[in-house]
């Protein structure tokens, strides 16, 4: 019989339409391969009831006749998405208990498709960091382990939970969202493909705002064909988000062609970074290689202010965070701590509600946007910022597409950064810059490291030419043939 | 740039988050490693360039400025942690 849990979503999706097992069976096998893989804390709220009811309506469009490439895959959706009546807090206590009374956009084009949610992952608090150690309820665990090794290591962040689950086999795929590579980078530390869209390609309405100029939603998958279709159901313009844009989605799978000749390929010299791995650099020859062999142009570009996209990005996304993380006062949803008046209220509240990692980001922005800093902090990031994205227009008058590493590391053990807040911010060193310019990126798998850890490589492309980068990325995967699979170590003992 | 404890402490009070006396040392630590960290962005010429407003080119979309949604008045009260009487309840504000 079939594992179900091992097929890809474009695999699961050819099934259904033959008719070789229905939705309903699907999704059982991910429900089971949920409850056994427990142990990683993948999930914080676990939707069995609304999975079934889910499938059996997936089922009801297959015969009709009238099933998507999403229908009756089971997909987990990071916590940060607001879902009707079901747990949407952001991994944060200071939303205690919140269920929102609406359904963000993305899910509900998904859920309109004929997706299955098997429930809600864990993150981040707020997003806020690269190794999910920052979530209220506790860190997820890396399915991945370095060879011989008994200890856990961090699945990245802040899409931790979404990463994990799909790589222990428990979802076929699942949403997440990147401010500043929290698709990307846990993406590349589970070995799978995370797509950060161009900003506006997917609607913002009903995600929990970090930092609303860099905020994307995108998929986590196990290929680029399965990021492809996930994708064209996510994407597309919404009234209810000023800042989705209005422009066709295309069929993104239909952009696989495989054919990249003649295509150029920027390599920017600045991702080349004092003391980065060798094995990292290798990597990079590698993916080069494999473009060259394909056919494809590599010219070199210079990024000139790639070194400042970090400290840019660490003033203007606290920046905006200090302004969204505002609404949360202990009056209209959430976790109350009572005081001897309104503001004693506000200070108990947002005290107990926020972890160590978003107080600090709110005072950073708080400090930034104040009367006499503002413009030596906050209006400085934003001028780089534009020197940034103009660096990455010069260079795509050259080069239809941009490769480089995702990640300077491969995941790293549990507790190893969470001392050191930049260490755990030069994580992003590779993702943040697209971020800041709004461009489409993803990482694929292309190999893995000296501890038999997966490492990936990113591909970023042109505003709204996600096509680019999903063909571009699907040629780094047919080459690299990435195969390898964690361990089972988790698990009903 | 750099911070001290009573810088911290009144942003702490902007930002309506209480800090006890003995967190203000370790903060003080903490964000002047980021905005001594941040600090190498004074090194970069951004004369004459604009501050990004807008990460992609677009305009806005209008529309009629007309009523679309509305009427979940009970839905958003029920997340609330206090209501009465259909509004959200806080402590006494005037004596």
């Amino acid at each position: 019989m079939t594992d179900f849990t091992k097929l890809a979503l474009s695999e699961a999706r050819d099934g259904l339409k033959k008719g070789d097992f229905s939705a309903r069976e699907l999704t059982e096998a991910h429900l089971k391969a949920m409850q056994d893989a427990a142990e990683l804390n993948c999930f914080i709220v676990e939707t069995e009831d609304q999975a079934r009811d889910m499938a059996d309506k997936a089922d009801h469009m297959i015969k009709a006749g009238t099933a998507t490439g999403m229908t009756g895959i089971p997909v987990a959706i990071k916590d940060l998405f607001c879902t009707k009546g079901v747990h949407s807090c952001s991994s944060s206590h200071i939303l205690n208990g919140f269920k929102p009374g609406y359904e963000s956009t993305v899910t509900a084009n998904l859920w309109k498709d004929g997706a299955v949610m098997l429930g809600k992952t864990n993150m981040d608090e707020f997003a806020m960091g690269s190794s999910n150690e920052t979530s209220y309820y506790g860190p997820v665990k890396n399915p991945w382990r370095a060879e011989g090794e008994e200890k856990d290591y961090v699945p990245g962040g802040s899409s931790g939970g979404s990463v994990a689950a799909v790589a222990a086999d428990i979802a076929l795929a699942a949403t997440g969202t990147d401010t500043g590579g929290s698709i990307r980078q846990p993406a590349s530390f589970t070995g799978l493909v995370g797509l950060k869209p161009t900003y506006g390609r997917c609607s913002r309405w009903g995600m929990i705002a970090f930092a609303s100029s860099l905020d994307q939603a995108g998929p986590v998958t196990k290929t680029v064909r399965d990021a492809a279709i996930m994708l064209e159901s996510m994407a597309g313009y919404d009234a209810k988000d000023s800042t989705a844009v209005d422009v066709p989605v295309p069929n993104y799978e239909a952009s696989l062609t495989g054919d990249i000749r003649g295509m150029k390929i920027g390599i920017p010299n600045e991702y080349r970074m004092d003391g980065m791995s060798d094995e990292i650099e290798t990597l990079w020859q590698q993916g080069i290689q494999w473009l060259k062999d394909a056919g494809a142009e590599i010219v070199d570009i210079s990024l000139p202010h790639t070194k400042y996209a970090l400290p840019t990005y660490y003033i203007v996304a606290p920046a905006e965070a200090s302004s969204n993380l505002a609404r949360y006062d202990g009056v209209k949803y959430g976790l109350r701590v009572e005081g001897d008046s309104l503001d004693d209220m506000y200070k108990n509240t947002r005290a107990e509600g926020f972890g160590a990692e978003v107080k600090r980001r709110i005072l950073i922005g708080t400090y930034v946007l104040s009367a006499g800093y503002y413009d030596a902090y906050y209006l400085k990031a934003q001028r780089i910022r534009t020197l940034i994205a103009q660096d990455f227009a010069r260079a795509y008058e050259k080069v239809d597409a941009i490769l480089t590493p995702t990640a300077p590391s491969a995941a790293f053990a549990m507790g190893e950064k969470s001392d050191d807040p930049i260490a755990m911010y030069l994580n992003d060193v590779f993702t943040v810059p697209a971020s800041l310019a709004g461009l489409p990126a993803i990482s694929v798998p292309a190999g893995l490291s000296t501890e038999k850890l997966p490492l990936g490589l990113q591909v970023i492309g042109k505003a709204f030419d996600e096509e680019t980068v999903l063909k571009v990325g699907a040629v780094v995967e047919e080459a690299a043939a990435f195969s390898a699979k964690p361990k089972i170590w988790w698990g009903v003992k | 740039m750099s911070v001290d404890k009573n810088i911290v402490a009144k942003i702490a009070n902007l930002a309506r988050i209480k800090v006890g006396e003995d967190e203000l040392a370790p903060l003080v630590g903490e964000l002047n490693n980021i905005l001594d960290w941040v600090e190498q962005l004074s090194e970069v010429d951004t004369d004459g360039v604009a501050p990004m407003t807008s990460v992609v080119e677009v305009n806005l979309p209008r529309r009629e400025d007309q009523v679309s949604d509305g009427g979940y008045r009970d839905e958003l009260l029920a997340n609330a942690p206090t209501s009465e009487h259909g509004f959200f309840a806080v402590p006494k504000v005037i004596e």
